[in-house]
């Protein structure tokens, strides 16, 4: 019996691990709907993949304490922690 | 570097003994997971793209019977003459690039113990996990009077394509002076600001084009989305000429006669000499016949997977979704879209997925140069999506026209973005 239970938590956490480093943290796949997720053609909304870590955390800091002026951004980032706009930056920066 | 090795080792070992004792999903083991998709709108396309691009090993199938996807959003535009249905319409070409296999054909029937979609040709596909995104069906005979032969003409235009075109050649054609009608559906139908838009791209064709002509709205609702900012649009751009008719005024159509192109409401009647009936919608038609929805009609889902609470293994995303405070947004279906292929993508591995959050972001124009917009942040709360307390919200009131029109500006932005991620 315990040795079942062990083997499940170990199959639940490879399982874990591996669709883990793939997947972006809550709330990181819905910024693709504005921010182009390629680089082909301009738009007036910046691409997130590859940028500075600190930069995106800052950009959205200042626009939840309306510190820098926005659109639509002031609003939606009123909706994540600090915690998640740390979870979001980090995987935006090391996207290509 | 040995320690390395060694720790290496004994993952492997443990990891062999976990995969011979987990009950893994069958077709995991034996060969790649399948999963079809139902429906290649907004929400379809990007599930299956973002199934293909989260694990590579997914089998993906969509199920799409037209060749070419006509997009709703800026439709509007098109019936306002601002916009040409070609700049609507996109193919299924870089859908299947992905390596997705498009079944050109309309999915009939769910069989969701066996795990099988009839085709209507009588193929069967079988699948690990099924989406469907089936989108809006009309609810013929909900409104008196009002069937596809009616709506031949008096379009909906709900479903872009020939609808939009047939309503847009009807303005074209009506002299300067003539009365316009919209009526508008009661909650909940796709595009909660869909109406009010519409109502102000034909307000600038007809001041623009046929300023003599008068437009009203009949509403089954006393309020809507976007309400003060469209108001005080229509009160600086269209005044005279744009009249609101809300549910407590009058606004209900309870009835109407094509032949006549007459609206019956509960207080009298207008006769139009073009008239678009916005009528009563439920979730496409697949969704009964794989029995996810339910007496509402539309299709309630668990808010962290998606998956209908009716019937395992069968995922729901987009308009014909319950989707709580989300409104039937494209947006939606697409953040919604890509929510629930990670989900799938963790439950086909045997895991758990991890609560999500969601955004929404709807733009309407009021005029070409013109745009507003609503945002919102949701989180599953208490088995619903809910707003994230705080969070979202509508363009300021007060704001100058400069920020209106980087609005209509973004709004077209977001609109390339969106198909590009979808369909491009």
């Amino acid at each position: 019996m315990r040795r079942t239970v062990t083997a499940a938590i170990a199959c639940a956490w490879i399982a874990a691990a591996t669709v883990a480093s793939a997947e972006p943290p809550a709330g990181a796949a819905a910024c693709s709907g504005c921010h182009p997720s390629s680089a082909r053609g301009p738009s007036p909304v910046a691409r997130l993949a590859g940028r500075d870590r600190a930069e995106i955390v800052k950009a959205m800091h200042d626009f939840r304490s309306g510190e820098r002026a926005a659109t639509v951004m002031d609003r939606i980032a009123k909706g994540f922690t600090d915690d998640e706009i740390q979870a979001i930056a980090a995987w935006y920066a090391e996207q290509k | 570097m040995k320690t390395d090795r060694r720790a290496f080792l004994k993952l492997g070992v443990a990891a062999t003994a976990a995969a011979a004792l987990c009950p893994l999903p069958a077709r995991a083991q034996a060969g790649r997971p399948r999963v079809v998709v139902v429906g290649g709108g907004f929400a379809g396309a990007s599930c299956a793209r973002a199934l293909r691009h989260t694990d590579p090993r997914i089998v993906v199938t969509l199920v799409e019977p037209s060749a070419t996807f006509i997009a709703c959003p800026f439709s509007n535009s098109v019936i306002g003459g601002l916009r040409e249905l070609s700049a609507q319409q996109f193919t299924y070409e870089h859908v299947a690039a992905d390596g997705i296999t498009i079944v050109r054909t309309a999915a009939t029937a769910i069989d969701a113990s066996t795990k099988s979609v009839t085709l209507a040709d009588g193929a069967k596909l079988s699948y690990d996990r099924l989406v469907l995104a089936p989108g809006i069906d009309i609810k013929w005979g909900a409104l008196p009077g009002y069937d596809e032969a009616a709506a031949a003409v008096m379009p909906h235009a709900w479903r872009a394509g020939e609808q939009t075109l047939l309503l847009r050649r009807q303005l074209e054609a009506m002299d300067d002076g003539g009365l316009v009608v919209i009526s508008a559906p009661a909650n909940p139908f796709r595009c909660p600001p869909g109406p009010y838009e519409r109502a102000s791209l034909i307000a600038h064709y007809l001041k623009t084009k046929k300023p003599k002509s008068k437009l009203l709205v009949l509403d089954a609702k006393d309020a809507f989305s976007k309400q003060r900012l469209f108001q005080a649009a229509w009160a600086e751009l269209y005044p005279g000429l744009l009249e609101w008719v809300p549910l407590s005024k009058g606004g209900n159509v309870t009835s109407v006669d094509a032949a006549t192109l007459t609206l019956v409401t509960d207080f009298g009647k207008h006769q139009a000499k073009v008239a678009n009936v916005i009528p009563p919608q439920k979730a496409g038609r697949i969704a009964d016949a794989a029995g996810v929805a339910d007496r509402s009609g539309w299709c309630p889902i668990d808010p962290v997977t998606f998956e209908s609470k009716l019937q395992a293994g069968i995922h729901v995303i987009g308009d014909a979704a319950i989707a709580g405070a989300m409104p039937k947004s494209a947006f939606a279906a697409n953040s919604q879209a890509k929510v629930c292929a990670a989900a799938v993508a963790t439950l086909l591995a045997g895991s758990t997925p991890p609560s999500p959050k969601l955004i929404n972001t709807c733009y309407s124009l009021v005029a070409p140069d013109y745009g507003i917009s609503v945002a919102g942040v949701y989180q599953p709360t208490g088995g619903q999506l809910a707003d994230v307390p705080g969070s979202g919200g509508v363009s300021p009131s007060d704001a100058p026209r400069e920020t209106r029109k980087a609005e209509a500006i973004l709004a077209e932005a977001w609109f390339h973005t969106i198909t590009a991620e979808a369909f491009g």
